[in-house]
């Protein structure tokens, strides 16, 4: 099969391992899961997420309950990802977070409907570990198996904390955009145009030997500042770039700026220009609505910003909490079950990830 | 009294020494720091009046500047009292019509030429009046001598005219024909736009 041919040696391993794993548990009798707060028969999705850093595996039912959220997350000892290093962390990890999540949810792989993955875009290693070890327990349990674009996750599991219709100011290390359904699809109306921010924290905390990520370091140095050093606000539209940020910052470290004023001027320019973009795509779109989304969405300081430009319009500011800010299992899970549960369908042979996977590529019919 | 509020500004319709004028104030956003936020709304005003300016130099039609207010990050320009051209291109007779769609083209290309981005070109954007059409608004406009974006200037052009006139989509080939009658290096344009189509950005 086309699939195998493609498949790296630690995704062999990975295989063997998830069939030593949950061997006990194939090929019996399938048992309905029960909603506990409705005693309604409830599909159970499976999501696994490997895009980048972090393994996940989340499971959760059509109420969009979370019944397990694992992850673990490759932290290098110096420097930042390297690819294959991380996707063999996922190779190892993945089979006893399968174990831990049913474990967690209190079910058996029999009561699952479905398997979700991310499928893009991210670390070409990374997602073939997580799309391998989807393929496997989708065949071994005689599951189907669905592929969900990261980035439009990020923006359905907002539907945890009740937003329905948001601008999602997504911000995490490889990606940084301002999303929103436009015409039937997850448009993009803003995004970097060089890296993404969190990937510029990460380069900077390096320069300053922190530990990857850098992003909790700085916020902390950050909070020891009020005195700001001008840095290139970079806004082109309603596009921003970072790139610019970061060699000036470097500049002013070596002009003996102190590492607490660098990183409060830092935070206070790149999330002043994410919070006016996302405003000006809230204007665009006449949305009510603002999401956080990704690693960076953590951040108080930039928290507080959006929240402070969302009161300003009278719209509402959603953030869901740091587990589904992050990646994790359960928002490929949920996203997984809405794609599904609107009928679309993919075979083993759909799965190829992609590592380019763009968010308006997706046709949205479940909206 | 305000007549329109956008994302960054507040348009109000007033009276400056006798006559009526539109005065844009740029207003304070309270989640940047202040000293932040006062050096950007510094800086855009004055490049908004620049590239008012500029335009009208060149001959394209904006309103005239008459102040800059510093200390209220305010714009006080010439008030335009007229429909804008969204309103009335369906309102048009077909020659008229092209007339008007070849202007807008020129009055693009002659921007263009002189390296000069709008930056958020919409038929709400232009006003007719006297026969001519003014461009207002170029709060996201910049100097650029790229094609990159240029094109993109022409691109959200042809966006917004889709979404504002799909009956009239056939006829967006006259902007496209005074465009390349005031700007030699049109195709070049043209060429950047195919390519910023196949990246599927939406802006």
């Amino acid at each position: 099969m086309k699939v195998n041919c493609l498949l790296p040696p630690a995704s062999c391993l990975l295989i063997i391992s998830i069939l030593n794993h949950l061997y006990l548990l194939s090929k019996k009798t399938y048992v309905h899961y029960y909603n506990p707060d409705t005693t309604v028969i409830s599909m159970l999705c499976l999501g696994i997420e490997g895009t980048a850093h972090t393994i996940g595996v989340g499971i959760v039912d059509e109420s969009c309950n979370i019944l397990a959220n694992e992850y673990k997350m490759y932290s290098p000892a110096e420097g930042g990802i390297h690819p294959r290093e991380a996707a063999n962390h996922h190779a190892v990890h993945l089979p006893e977070m399968l174990q831990s999540a049913m474990d967690a949810a209190k079910i058996t792989a029999k009561e699952l409907d479905l398997i979700a993955f991310s499928q893009g875009p991210g670390l070409g290693p990374c997602l073939r570990t997580a799309a391998t070890g989807a393929r496997t327990l989708a065949l071994m349990l005689n599951l189907p198996i669905i592929g969900v674009n990261h980035c439009i996750a990020h923006l359905e599991i907002g539907a945890k904390t009740g937003s329905t219709d948001p601008i999602l100011l997504y911000v995490s290390g490889g990606n940084t955009q301002v999303i929103a359904f436009a015409h039937k699809r997850f448009r993009v109306f803003g995004e970097t145009l060089d890296i993404g921010l969190g990937n510029m924290l990460d380069k900077f905390g390096r320069h300053e030997g922190m530990r990857f990520p850098s992003g909790k370091a700085i916020e902390d140095s950050a909070s020891k500042s009020k005195k700001y050093v001008p840095l290139p606000y970079s806004v082109k539209g309603m596009d921003v770039a970072f790139s610019g940020i970061l060699t000036a910052s470097i500049q002013e470290r070596e002009n003996n700026k102190s590492l607490e004023d660098i990183c409060f001027s830092i935070q206070e320019t790149c999330f002043a220009m994410l919070t006016e973009v996302t405003e000006r795509a809230m204007a665009h779109t006449e949305k009510q609505e603002v999401l956080l989304g990704g690693g960076v969405a953590r951040n108080k300081r930039l928290q507080e910003m959006v929240r402070t430009m969302a009161e300003a319009r009278d719209a509402g500011f959603f953030i869901p909490p740091p587990d589904l800010c992050i990646d994790n299992g359960a928002m490929i899970a949920w996203t997984g079950l809405i794609m599904h549960k609107a009928g679309i369908k993919m075979s083993v042979m759909d799965t190829e990830v992609r590592q380019r996977f763009r968010t308006d590529e997706v046709d949205v019919i479940w909206r | 009294m305000i007549i329109r509020r956008g994302a960054e500004a507040e348009i109000h319709l007033t009276k400056w020494r006798g006559q009526k004028v539109i005065a844009k104030r740029r207003v304070p956003k309270t989640y940047r720091l202040a000293v932040l936020d006062e050096d950007l709304r510094q800086v855009r005003i004055k490049t908004e009046a620049k590239l008012l300016a500029s335009a009208r130099k060149v001959g394209v039609p904006t309103p005239a500047v008459l102040d800059i207010n510093s200390s209220d990050c305010e714009l006080v320009m010439e008030y335009i009292d007229g429909p804008r051209l969204k309103d009335v291109l369906p309102e048009a007779d077909p020659t008229e019509r092209q007339e008007l769609l070849r202007t807008v083209g020129k009055h693009v290309g002659t921007l263009h030429s002189q390296d000069i981005i709008h930056g958020d070109l919409t038929t709400s954007n232009m006003i007719v009046e006297g026969g001519l059409i003014y461009f207002i608004d170029f709060s996201l406009g910049e100097w650029s001598i790229e094609f990159e974006s240029k094109g993109v200037d022409l691109h959200v052009l042809m966006e917004a005219y889709e979404s504002t006139h799909p009956e009239l989509l056939e006829e967006f080939k006259f902007v496209m024909e005074g465009y390349r009658e005031k700007f030699k290096d049109a195709k070049a344009v043209e060429d950047k736009i195919q390519d910023i189509i196949s990246r599927g950005r939406y802006t």
